[in-house]
C-alpha cells in the first residue's frame, strides 16, 4: 500500500506546524501533503518547515476544494490510500495508523473516525449536538446505516473511493454527511472507528458567526438530494 | 375583452423594440455573447408577437384567468426575466465549477514544475 496523509489548510500558522510534526511522529514513513487553500498567514512556511509537501490553491475555495485538490495529487500520483485530517489541531494524529489499518487490510473502503464511540472526552454545544443528531438520523434514513458522527472530517479513503471523489461531484465547502451518503450510496464499505478530538486551538473555525445557518440549509439540501443524484448509480454501473 | 389601446400598443412594442436592438448592438460590439444573448432577443421577440397580435394576448388570457391583456404581458415579462435569472445561475454555477478544476489545475501543475525546478 502507498498511503498520503492529507491535510487541507486555511490559515492554519499557529497550529498546522504541530499538526504536520504530530503526524510525522506518529506515521513516520508516510508523506504528509498539506493542501494551502490560499491562506494568507505564513501557513505554506510553518508547515514546509514541519516537513510537509505543500501545495497550494491560488485563492481561498473552501475546505472541500483544498481536500479534492488533495485526493486528484493522490489519483496521479498513484497514492492508493488518503488519511485526511484538518490543521487545526482537533484531530489526533496518534489515531491515523488505526485508520490507515482498515484500509489496508481492506476491511472497509472508508474508515470514518468517530469522537462519540468511547474514546476521548470532547463534548459538543448544545445546537451543535442538535444538529449533529439531526444529520445522522437523516444519514440514517437514506442509507440505513447508524454513523455516530456525520460531521467528522478524520478519515482515510481506499484507492477506489479516493478516484471516486477526484471526480466533478464533490462539494466545495462543507464534506460530511452528503458524501458518506453518496459513498454509501456508491456501494463503497464504510465503518466508524473510535478517535480523540479536540477543540480547537485558536484561529477561525469554518463553523464562525452565520456559517452554521447555510451549513444547515446546505446539508438538508444535499442530503435530501444525494439520492436522487447520478454520482450515486454511476460506479454501480462502472 | 378589449384588446390594448393604440397608447398602450405603442408604449409596449417600443420597450420591447428598443430592448432588442440594445441586446443586438451589445453582441454587435462584442460586449455580450451570442450565447447568452438569446433568451433577452426571445423574450423581446416574444413581447411584440404579443402586442401585434392580439387575438393570441387574448387567448392567453383567458387561459391564465388574468383580467386584463396588459396584466398578461406584464406576467410575461415576470416570467421571461425570471427565466433569464435561472438561467445566469446555471451558467455562474458552471463558471464556479470550472475556475474550481482550473484552481486545482494550477496547484497541482505549480507543484510539479517547483519541483523539477529545485532538481
Amino acid at each position: 500500500m502507498k498511503p498520503l496523509i492529507l491535510i487541507p489548510a486555511f490559515n492554519e500558522a499557529g497550529r498546522i506546524g504541530r499538526v504536520v510534526a504530530g503526524v510525522r511522529a506518529a506515521v513516520p514513513d508516510v508523506p504528509v501533503l498539506v493542501v494551502d487553500d490560499g491562506s494568507t498567514d505564513d501557513t505554506v512556511a510553518v508547515a514546509r518547515r514541519a516537513g510537509a509537501r505543500v501545495i497550494q490553491l491560488p485563492f481561498n475555495l473552501g475546505a472541500g476544494v483544498a481536500a479534492q485538490t488533495g485526493y486528484k495529487l493522490a489519483v496521479r500520483e498513484g497514492y492508493d490510500c488518503v488519511a485526511q485530517l484538518d490543521g487545526d489541531g482537533q484531530h489526533e494524529p496518534a489515531d491515523l495508523p488505526e485508520l490507515l489499518a482498515i484500509i489496508a487490510q481492506r476491511k472497509a473502503d472508508v474508515a470514518i473516525g468517530s469522537r462519540f464511540l468511547g474514546v476521548g472526552d470532547y463534548q459538543p454545544g448544545f445546537v451543535r449536538r442538535i444538529g449533529m443528531g439531526l444529520f445522522g438520523l437523516l444519514a440514517w434514513l437514506v442509507t440505513g446505516m447508524r454513523f455516530s458522527d456525520v460531521t467528522s472530517g478524520f478519515r482515510a479513503l481506499s484507492g477506489d473511493v479516493v478516484r471516486f471523489v477526484a471526480t466533478e461531484w464533490y462539494p466545495t465547502d462543507y464534506a460530511d454527511a452528503d458524501v458518506l451518503i453518496t459513498l454509501r450510496r456508491a456501494g463503497f464499505r464504510l465503518v466508524e472507528v473510535p478517535v480523540r478530538m479536540y477543540p480547537r486551538a485558536g484561529g477561525r473555525s469554518m463553523h464562525a458567526g452565520l456559517a452554521p445557518v447555510y451549513y444547515v440549509f446546505k446539508m438538508l439540501l444535499s442530503v435530501s438530494l444525494a439520492p436522487l443524484r447520478r454520482e450515486a448509480s454511476a460506479r454501480k454501473g462502472s | 375583452m378589449d384588446g390594448l389601446t393604440l397608447h398602450q400598443t405603442i408604449f409596449a412594442l417600443l420597450i420591447s423594440l428598443v430592448s432588442f436592438g440594445l441586446i443586438l448592438e451589445l453582441v454587435r460590439r462584442r460586449r455580450l455573447r451570442e450565447e447568452y444573448s438569446w433568451l433577452w432577443l426571445l423574450t423581446a421577440a416574444i413581447m411584440v408577437v404579443l402586442v401585434v397580435w392580439f387575438p393570441l394576448l387574448k387567448v392567453i388570457t383567458v387561459v391564465i384567468g388574468a383580467a386584463t391583456p396588459i396584466n398578461t404581458l406584464l406576467l410575461f415579462a415576470v416570467l421571461f426575466l425570471f427565466a433569464i435569472a435561472v438561467h445566469y445561475s446555471v451558467i455562474i454555477s458552471r463558471l464556479t465549477s470550472q475556475v474550481k478544476n482550473l484552481a486545482q489545475e494550477l496547484a497541482l501543475v505549480s507543484d510539479r514544475v517547483d519541483d523539477r525546478a529545485r532538481s
